[in-house]
């Protein structure tokens, strides 16, 4: 930043030279003007009143104009403007009303010129004509603007905006007569300088004060406004009336606009509060600034560029008490560090990102969410609207439709609505998702859910009240069998050879593990060289139906292994074992299968197994030691939770976390349950499924999340004599000043929830209908309507 | 009976809280009712200000449609239709933009909690004794869930409230006084820190209800009839009535006293008016003609904040009895000091370089959404507010008197206007006025309806209540330019 750099301008003929630097001011300063060639600069403040000359290295004061004795109120400057005809010809404007001028050629210390105290009020902007050499034009607190001719004493005429404090005045560049004020109101007016009873034009700009404006020096019709409401518009007066043709909105009120030289577009801003640099912005591209100038430690307060045919120097002043000269290269610029990432949800569910081109050529084959439902329908380079930009940050858009039938999320709505998530046993809350989920062709849910019944309730329950399993299971009870040993016989020469060589280092139990983890292995491993044999709609049920199987056959496979290799074992360190080993299959598969995974098919169905892979071994060892605690457990669920929240299901996760409660939501982090409960709640409310997501919220058992419903909660509601919505309170309309609903038994305002009967639509304060019904079943309001409550 | 709805609905809280706030003296007397099974209350005051007659107070009933929909809304944010509402409907204008702004600090979206609101409400309110807001907040804190233990005293409070203990002491007395460092030490103190968005909307519950405080004492309000002080389980014949019902020694004796004084001067009143209607014209047209000098603006600015420290009512030793709020608040000793007298220098403060309009409203609202709308509206309204007329005249242009007033207020607290020639206030405000603005502003526990009967006598009830809306926008706007500066200070 500190190097040192020479900029020659096109137009002016003279180089300008210099580089970013600053100087201490003793004071902060309020206000800062160039003069004409643009090697001086004028700072005022409350307590300065200084030239500075701009040098190549440094600044260099020139001249202290605050002289006397006592400091008088005439020398705190809101304002200074150096005349761009005049070198010697300054005028400041004091923050107790009084215009100054000033006249370098004075040959006394005292370059004070005339004083002009006609304003009541803090005069707020002076502006010179910008060809005529005389003439001063001022706006001030008191609604007043005037306009001075040097050679006189006093005020040549004098504006009346009609409306509140004048903000800012500024001299149109092209046309003579015209000028323009702002507002403290929001208004902008025009005005011709020899009519001063009433202003051309008006029309309201901003919402709250217009601080500043400025007019462009090559369109005659543009006007530039930034106001408190932090927006920076660009109007075009040329019309009938004036058009908004741009709007920047910045993250802080604008307390000064300027054009940049040479450079249509552009137009640098500064803030009064809060936010202390200064940006440049292509109006055009109005959400990032094209340049940021971050020096100053406090507001900025005066902004201007150095030459008027030059766009490489800005210089400025602050409430830090610097001046500084800032080299357009030198600016850091947002764009470099934005993140021309996004990311957007069609009304039908298709799904638009844009992103680095680079990234997109790397990661798009990669992308395991949006490569099984949906497929790119197109991939354009997005065209870019502002040419100059377009290396800086370009993107690349895609979009994902869905396609027709597939992508729908029926299956979602129906699970959401159907499933149970509370107040029944565990057992049937498990029994119910299961049935719910096979009813909806989604077999590998299904069969999570009767698992974790399993796993979670009493042993001597299952064969009980599991008797629809129990006839699927009997039905395919021989067949897998054979598949298994099949599967087994293969394992060996499927599975990796360090593997193998492991579970012959280690104790005999633990090749029990080993050897169920690898018949899973190889089943998965099977299943996938099938995957090429399958048809291509070999969908997760079939998947899944397999794992049925699997689950069936394993029991019996551990079974007829258990006399062989548990039976020498005490049954102490066999428990020990196996709580310590499940990790240890789990890395091995997680390294046997990647390659698997990721080379072979990119689809994520082929993951799908290695989860079941972990439920089998869970479920094979809650049968075959039915006294172990569900405790055991909770690391496979937990990891199955995971699994399914990682492929996008959610839901599944969520409900499977609601219903088993307590019994696993230790192990899990609060953080990654609250990720989870909002994004399923989300989800749900993309459907419209506020009961259900309120159900969610309401069980959920994160702080964060039950806290969802008290916040910001509002129920809309409309008035039941004229139809309209009650916007301040719920139980009394504005407009008709009625209140809305009165309860039928003991005739109040009904404030909080209310009951009513959809037969005759009389109703009241839900305790109160709830015990009147208890009494009578005829209706309270005495219209003799039988009513129910359920 | 005016309140009897709300009486009964706040009623079951009222008992519990009376219960808590019952005052040591009455405390037993009280206890006399009981064997009775039904007490019945009867109001105390006479309508709802003790200062206004109640026949120059709208009744309820009386209202135009503008007003009965202010009540309307009045209602049904609150659940009652309180004192205040009642001797501000005087106008409506501002009322409404009061409501909607107090509505919105209390009721809606914010980043507080709703016990937490109102126990700020309580705290600041208790910084000036007001035991009517003390109560009137202390049923909103019970019913909105808030724990009836904190009432005990702020040291029962959490450590965060406990925290803001000190910005609350130094923003109602000394706003000067704030610093950065306040702030810091509430934005860093670990687990009991406060968001900046917090720290904003405690500081404009703050300034609005040590605000708020001033109103009530500068018109008398009295209490509510659900209130502790507001009512009486005794029959009419007792006349020892207790002394702590009646705030302030505003005795009926008093009362007395003044009215036979103010039928004295009617005559010399009647004068008053007229003498400063001839003033306010003497400086509208002489004011081109005369220019003071720099040297002597600067001086009469520093002049008036030197003179305002001394204006104080004659009653200036009067000692107020400790009463039950006061365990809301640590140090009693703590307040309105009068520097000047003590060597010690209020520093000026340019509204040109930090003001409202451009830099606080900017603050407030980046940080609480919506409010500096609502506050900047209202401070708007009552700077603004006029119906050209003053006492018995009429098309008069009173923006000089107000903006003397307004300007006054804020020279007490140090803050100055550069284009403001300060000579005017004297010019404009007579002492005994003078004494009432700095009595509610500064000390409002201290108004004794005597200072209100004795300024301005010709001048109707709605113009002194007009002159009190003014006070406590522009106490409420130095408290809240103190602290928004020592804020934005603390960002940069």
């Amino acid at each position: 930043m500190e190097k040192m750099s020479r900029v020659t301008t096109a137009l002016s003929g003279s180089a300008l030279t210099g580089r970013t630097m600053h100087c201490h001011l003793d004071a902060p300063a309020n206000a800062i003007s160039v003069c004409r060639d643009a090697a001086q600069v004028v700072v005022a403040g409350r307590s300065i009143f200084k030239i500075y000359a701009i040098e190549e290295e440094r600044f260099v004061e020139k001249l202290n104009l605050r002289v006397g004795r006592k400091p008088s109120l005439n020398l705190s400057c809101a304002d200074v403007v150096w005349h761009q005809m005049d070198e010697s010809l300054l005028a400041t404007a004091a923050t107790n009303g009084v215009v100054v001028t000033w006249n370098l050629g004075r040959p006394s210390r005292n370059k004070q010129d005339q004083l002009f105290t006609e304003h009541k009020r803090t005069v707020n902007k002076v502006c010179f004509h910008p060809t005529e050499a005389h003439v001063l034009l001022s706006g001030s607190q008191d609604g007043f603007m005037k306009c001075f001719d040097l050679r006189r004493k006093d005020s040549v005429s004098t504006f009346s905006g009609q409306s509140e404090s004048v903000r800012d005045v500024q001299f149109s560049i092209r046309d003579y007569f015209t000028f323009a004020s702002t507002f403290e109101n929001g208004n902008v007016q025009l005005w011709d300088i020899r009519r001063p009873d009433r202003c051309e034009r008006m029309f309201t700009a901003h919402n709250g004060p217009v601080f500043c404006c400025d007019w462009h020096p090559e369109d005659r019709g543009w006007l530039a406004t930034g106001g408190r409401d932090k927006m920076v518009k660009v109007w075009d007066m040329t019309t009938h009336r004036a058009k908004e043709v741009h709007c920047v909105q910045t993250i802080a009120s604008v307390a000064r606009v300027k054009w940049r030289p040479e450079c249509r577009h552009h137009l640098a801003t500064c803030s009064m509060m809060v936010d202390h640099n200064i940006y440049v912005w292509d109006v055009r591209r109005p959400f990032v600034p094209a340049a940021m100038f971050e020096e100053h430690r406090d507001v900025t307060t005066g902004i201007a560029w150095r030459h008027p045919h030059d766009p490489s120097f800005l210089l400025s002043g602050s409430k830090d008490s610097t001046l500084c000269q800032h080299l357009f290269r030198d600016a850091s610029q947002p764009v470099e560090r934005a993140n021309p990432e996004g990311l957007c949800y069609g009304l039908f569910g298709d799904l638009a990102f844009a992103a680095k081109e680079s990234l997109v050529a790397v990661e798009s084959g990669r992308k395991p969410y949006t490569g099984d439902r949906r497929h790119p329908i197109f991939f354009k380079k997005k065209v870019d609207p502002a040419a100059p930009f377009a290396g800086l940050a370009s993107s690349a858009l895609s979009v994902f439709e869905m396609e027709p039938g597939s992508g729908s999320m029926s299956w979602f709505v129906d699970t959401a609505e159907r499933y149970a998530l509370a107040g029944r046993p565990l057992a049937e809350l498990c029994d119910h998702n299961a049935k719910v989920a096979r009813e909806l062709g989604r077999n590998q849910v299904a069969q999570t859910w009767t698992m974790l019944r399993i796993i979670y309730c009493s042993p001597g329950l299952v064969p009980g009240t599991n008797l629809s399993h129990s006839v699927g299971k009997g039905s395919s009870c021989g067949l897998p069998l054979m598949n298994s040993f099949n599967l087994k016989d293969v394992a060996p020469g499927l599975g990796s050879e360090t593997r193998l060589d492991r579970s012959k280092g280690d104790t005999r139990s633990d090749t029990v593990l080993l050897d169920s983890s690898a018949t899973l292995i190889t089943n998965e491993d099977n299943e996938e060289t099938e995957g090429s044999d399958v048809p291509a709609d070999y969908l997760l049920c079939d998947v899944e139906g397999e794992d049925d199987e699997l689950y069936l056959l394993d029991p019996e496979h551990t079974h007829s292994e258990e006399p062989e290799y548990v039976l020498p074992q005490e049954a102490f360190p066999l428990r020990h074992e196996i709580v310590d080993t499940p990790p240890g299959p789990e890395h091995l598969q997680d390294k046997a299968d990647s390659p698997h995974v990721s080379g072979s098919e990119a689809d994520a169905a082929s993951l799908v197994p290695v989860d079941s892979s972990f439920s089998l071994i869970s479920v094979s060892h809650a049968l075959y030691d039915s006294r172990l605690p569900p405790d055991f457990f909770s690391a496979l669920v937990c990891d199955m939770l995971r699994f399914y929240a990682e492929q996008g299901d959610v839901q599944m996760a969520v409900s499977v976390l609601v219903v088993l409660g307590e019994r696993v939501r230790k192990d899990i982090d609060e953080q990654t349950q609250e990720h989870w409960y909002t994004s399923y709640i989300d989800l749900l409310q993309r459907f419209c499924l506020w009961n259900v997501s309120n159900q969610v919220v309401k069980l959920s058992t994160s702080r964060a999340i039950s806290c969802l419903n008290q916040a910001s909660t509002t129920l809309h509601v409309n008035c039941s004599h004229c139809k309209r919505p009650m916007s301040s309170r719920g139980w009394v309309c504005d407009r008709c000043h009625r209140c809305a609903s009165m309860c039928a038994v003991c005739h109040h305002v009904v404030k909080g929830l209310f009951v009513w009967c959809q037969g005759c639509s009389h109703g009241g304060h839900l305790q109160h209908i709830m015990k009147w019904l208890e009494g009578s079943s005829h209706c309270p309001a005495g219209c003799g309507h039988l009513c129910e409550y359920s | 009976m005016r309140l009897a709805t709300s009486a009964n609905e706040a009623y079951t809280a009222s008992l519990t809280v009376s219960e808590l706030l019952c005052c040591k003296q009455c405390g037993g007397s009280r206890g006399q009712d009981e064997e009775l099974g039904i007490r019945i209350p009867r109001p105390l005051g006479h309508g709802p200000s003790r200062f206004i007659p109640e026949k120059e107070i709208l009744q309820v009933g009386s209202e135009d449609a503008q007003m009965h929909t202010l009540f309307a809304d009045s209602f049904a944010a609150l659940g009652r239709l309180d004192n205040i509402t009642l001797v501000m409907v005087f106008h409506p204008q501002y009322l409404e933009s009061f409501l909607k702004t107090q509505h919105y600090l209390l009721q809606m979206d914010g980043p507080l909690p709703l016990h937490y609101r109102h126990y700020i409400g309580i705290m600041a309110a208790a910084r000036h004794q007001c035991s009517y807001l003390v109560n009137l907040h202390v049923n909103d804190f019970l019913h909105v869930g808030g724990d009836p233990k904190w009432l005990n005293g702020l040291e029962n409070a959490p450590q965060k409230l406990q925290n803001l203990g000190e910005l609350n002491k130094v923003l109602a007395h000394r706003p000067w006084l704030i610093t950065k460092e306040h702030i810091e030490g509430l934005l860093k103190a670990e687990e009991h820190s406060w968001s900046l968005a917090e720290l904003v909307h405690a500081v404009v519950l703050l300034t609005h209800y040590h605000s708020l405080a001033s109103f009530t004492f500068g018109c008398g309000i009295s209490p509510e009839i659900h209130c502790d002080g507001g009512h009486t389980f005794r029959p009419p014949s007792v006349s020892n009535y207790c002394i702590c019902d009646i705030t302030n020694g505003n005795h009926s004796v008093d009362e007395m006293q003044v009215n036979s004084a103010g039928n004295v001067s009617v005559s010399d009143s009647f004068f008053e008016v007229e003498a400063l209607m001839e003033k306010m014209k003497q400086l509208q047209e002489c004011r081109d003609e005369e220019e003071a000098s720099q040297e002597e603006m600067a001086s009469r600015f520093e002049i008036e904040k030197r003179e305002s420290m001394f204006v104080f009512s004659s009653d200036d030793d009067e000692v107020t009895p400790a009463r039950d709020v006061s365990r809301h608040f640590e140090d009693t000793s703590y307040g309105y000091k009068d520097f000047s007298r003590h060597g010690m220098h209020v520093p000026t403060f340019r509204v040109q370089d930090y003001c409202w309009e451009d830099h606080g409203y900017s603050l407030v609202n980046r940080l609480y959404p919506d409010v500096g709308q609502l506050i900047d509206e209202k401070f708007h309204i009552a700077y603004n507010l006029t119906y050209n007329t003053m006492a018995m005249h009429k098309d008069v242009d009173t923006s000089m008197l107000r903006r003397a007033i307004w300007n006054y207020i804020h020279c007490m607290f140090g803050i100055r206007y550069d284009d403001y020639d300060y000579g005017e206030i004297n010019q404009l405000l007579d002492r005994s006025f003078k004494v009432y603005i700095k009595t509610v502003v500064c000390t409002p526990e201290k108004v004794t309806k005597r200072m209100y009967d004795s300024f301005w006598r010709q001048f109707k009830h709605s113009e002194k209540v007009h002159v009190n809306l003014l006070l406590i926008e522009a106490r409420m706007q130095a408290e809240l330019l103190y602290a928004l500066r020592a804020i934005t200070r603390y960002m940069t």
